[in-house]
């Protein structure tokens, strides 16, 4: 008898812990990506709550725990979220190595992923929102090393994350009031707009993702990276929790223009900005900013395909983010800053490195044959049947992110005539950005593969899916 | 009787250390110290609605809060962080208008809140919003990090009292209190990141 909160959230945070305090070698990504591997696997593989015979040995995963009166409770339905949260920290652990990230990313990336996943287990699931937010400050060592004064960016994210955390859970309280009285408009606005706050800081959403860019330009390229994959990620899953939860806010017609709305200025603001930045680390994060807009967007469907769309846009999310900060966390290692200027001619140096960037960047931008096609045009597809305009403000965000990746492009093959080329990039480097690329031409071509991840998703969600 | 005048007595002195920390503080002590007092302010108002033992929590973990960033700026050679000086002089009577302001709404939006929501009390409603309203104006008026921390601690205080009456979970007490002594770990960790080389140097 196991018990699925102690497996997923228990044993990765202790083991976090243990790796901070007493392996601080080599070998912890190792470690670390092969305790999430093993857990990805037994969510994908066991049923949570069925009793599973092997030989003489009878085997079940029990889903709740009670915890100070409270309960964490994972179902059978979270198996394939759980294989997919923690397949793809596993590729962000095993490339821990390769960036040449300190080793207490993996250690304190554990402890993260541990408390995102319990955010998804609390009952009742508002109280996701503290999980939340103590998850934004175990990032905050790792975003600013011990040697390094800490920038605006860092604090501004604080700030912003510290600042969601009341109105989310207010909201959740007047929610409740709501219900109550649904024919009381006042309090009804007084919710709604409670919760757009809160979720408008969590996710940086327009013009609260300042913080974005500047932590991209200051922070470890590959520590943003992972940044930018995990909260957004588990915030879009909280999010779709509450629009299951609350039939007012399912049904509502100005909440979802709202979302929209708030999408639309996302996705075409990130990718004008992205086209306009200089910085290709800035670039990272306003491509990260236009790609949780079309997840927002997503959300904010008028239609039963809310829940397959969204999850089908997180996972190349996952793997775009994992190979671009890969790849310039190497680059960094070469040059002082990643401004346009320093990084000229690169592409004859680090060949496989510039090519993941710019693959990550047209897959982020859409780019047929690469991972972020399939999901784009299934949105595409869903939004075109509701709006036109709205679709017209995606293309043109996703117009910026090309240029910006045609710009990047330039300025990497820039190099001086007679420059020969050589791979500089390591053994392990090679592989890890190999195995990524070669995963973001799998999920382009053949996005079936996902299939077997995403078709139970929507029993998470109860009503979002009718 | 008593309780509803002592409840109004803190109320008075969380406007206090607030409006210390905002305008007079030239000094962190005075800072740190204000801070330690609005937490005996916010054990009190806490406890109007949650056992007395959560409040203690509550209170424990504030005063280790402010040990934890008083132990760690001590530690620190006092260089460019002392550069936002504060006197009336300069900037403090903005700050003290703003102050005023936060009082203000908070004077004008207690008796409504206590309509909407009955049973919270006016005291609870005015010592949460004063510290929410007095926690934003600081993160507006400062970029210095001692004081986002310190503001953003105001803000978080203020909520827990207000979330206090309206939810008496053990786990969500103990989820705020992790997140309070979290931002002040965070705090110290952020103040000393940085100042590690110059103290190698100086030894």
């Amino acid at each position: 008898m196991m018990n699925a909160p102690i497996l997923w959230i228990a044993v990765p945070f202790i083991t976090g812990v243990l790796l901070l305090f007493f392996l601080r070698e080599r070998i912890s990504p190792l470690i670390a990506g092969s305790v999430v591997t093993i857990l990805a696997l037994i969510a994908l593989f066991i049923p949570i709550d069925t009793a599973l015979l092997l030989g003489s040995i009878s085997l079940k995963i029990s889903p709740s725990i009670q915890f100070f009166g409270r309960s964490f409770f994972l179902s059978t339905a979270d198996g394939p979220l759980l294989a997919i949260i923690y397949g793809l920290a596993a590729i962000w652990f095993f490339g821990t190595e390769a960036s040449g990230t300190a080793n207490r990313f993996v250690s304190l990336g554990l402890m993260i992923v541990a408390l995102l996943t319990a955010s998804i287990a609390v009952q009742p699931f508002l109280f996701a929102a503290l999980l939340i937010e103590m998850a934004a400050m175990l990032v905050i060592p790792l975003l600013v090393p011990i040697y390094q004064k800490p920038g605006r960016g860092v604090i501004r994210f604080l700030i912003y994350q510290t600042l969601a955390m009341p109105f989310i859970l207010f909201s959740g309280w007047m929610l409740a009031g709501v219900e109550a009285s649904p024919g009381d408009i006042n309090i009804t606005i007084q919710a709604g707009t409670m919760l757009g706050l809160g979720f408008a800081f969590l996710l940086g959403v327009f013009p609260l993702y300042n913080w974005i860019p500047m932590l991209a330009e200051e922070a470890p390229p590959y520590v943003t990276g992972f940044l930018l994959w995990v909260l957004p990620t588990f915030t879009i899953i909280f999010g779709l929790g509450f629009l299951d939860r609350y039939t007012w806010l399912r049904t509502s017609p100005q909440l979802s223009g709202a979302i929209q709305f708030a999408g639309i200025f996302m996705v075409a603001s990130g990718g004008i900005f992205a086209a306009l930045q200089k910085h290709i680390g800035r670039m990272m994060g306003y491509a990260a900013i236009a790609e949780t807009g079309l997840l927002v967007l997503a959300i904010g469907l008028r239609s039963t395909e809310i829940v397959n769309v969204t999850f089908l846009m997180l996972i190349p999310r996952g793997l775009e983010l994992a190979v671009w900060a890969l790849a310039l966390s190497i680059i960094k290692r070469e040059v002082y800053s990643l401004q346009f200027n320093e990084l000229q001619g690169l592409a004859r140096k680090y060949p496989l490195a510039v090519t993941a960037i710019i693959l990550a960047q047209l897959s982020m931008a859409g780019f047929p044959l690469l991972a972020g096609f399939p999901p784009r045009l299934a949105l595409w597809q869903e939004l075109a049947g509701q709006s036109l305009m709205t679709s017209f403000w995606v293309f043109i965000g996703m117009l910026g992110l090309l240029a910006a990746s045609t710009r990047t492009l330039a300025v990497f093959v820039m190099a001086r005539e007679n420059t020969a080329w050589k791979l500089t990039e390591s053994w392990l480097q090679m592989t890890m950005l190999g195995l990524g690329v070669i995963g973001l031409f799998i999920l382009g071509m053949f996005p079936q593969v996902l299939q077997p991840f995403i078709v139970n998703l929507p029993a998470l969600f109860i009503h979002l899916g009718r | 009787m008593l309780t509803e005048i002592v409840s109004w007595v803190a109320v008075g002195l969380i406007f206090v250390t607030a409006t210390t920390m905002l305008i007079i503080n030239r000094d962190w002590r005075i800072s740190l110290g204000a801070l330690a007092l609005q937490y005996t302010a916010v054990f009190w108002l806490v406890t109007l609605h949650l056992p007395f033992v959560m409040g203690s929590a509550k209170l424990i973990t504030g005063w280790m809060v402010v040990a934890t960033m008083g132990m760690t700026r001590l530690g620190i050679s006092t260089t460019d962080d002392d550069a936002e000086e504060f006197s009336l002089l300069h900037g403090g009577w903005y700050r003290l208008i703003l102050m005023s302001i936060v009082a203000l709404v908070t004077f004008g939006a207690t008796t409504r809140i206590e309509t909407i929501i009955p049973g919270m009390g006016l005291p609870v409603i005015a010592g949460g919003i004063l510290l929410i309203g007095a926690g934003v104006v600081h993160l507006g008026v400062t970029s210095d990090l001692l004081r986002v921390i310190l503001a953003l601690l105001t803000v978080l205080s203020g909520f827990e009292i207000l979330y206090a009456a309206v939810e008496s979970s053990m786990l969500v007490a103990g989820f705020l209190s992790v997140v309070s002594l979290g931002m002040g770990l965070v705090g110290s960790y952020l103040l000393l990141a940085g100042s590690s080389p110059s103290e190698t140097e100086s030894e």
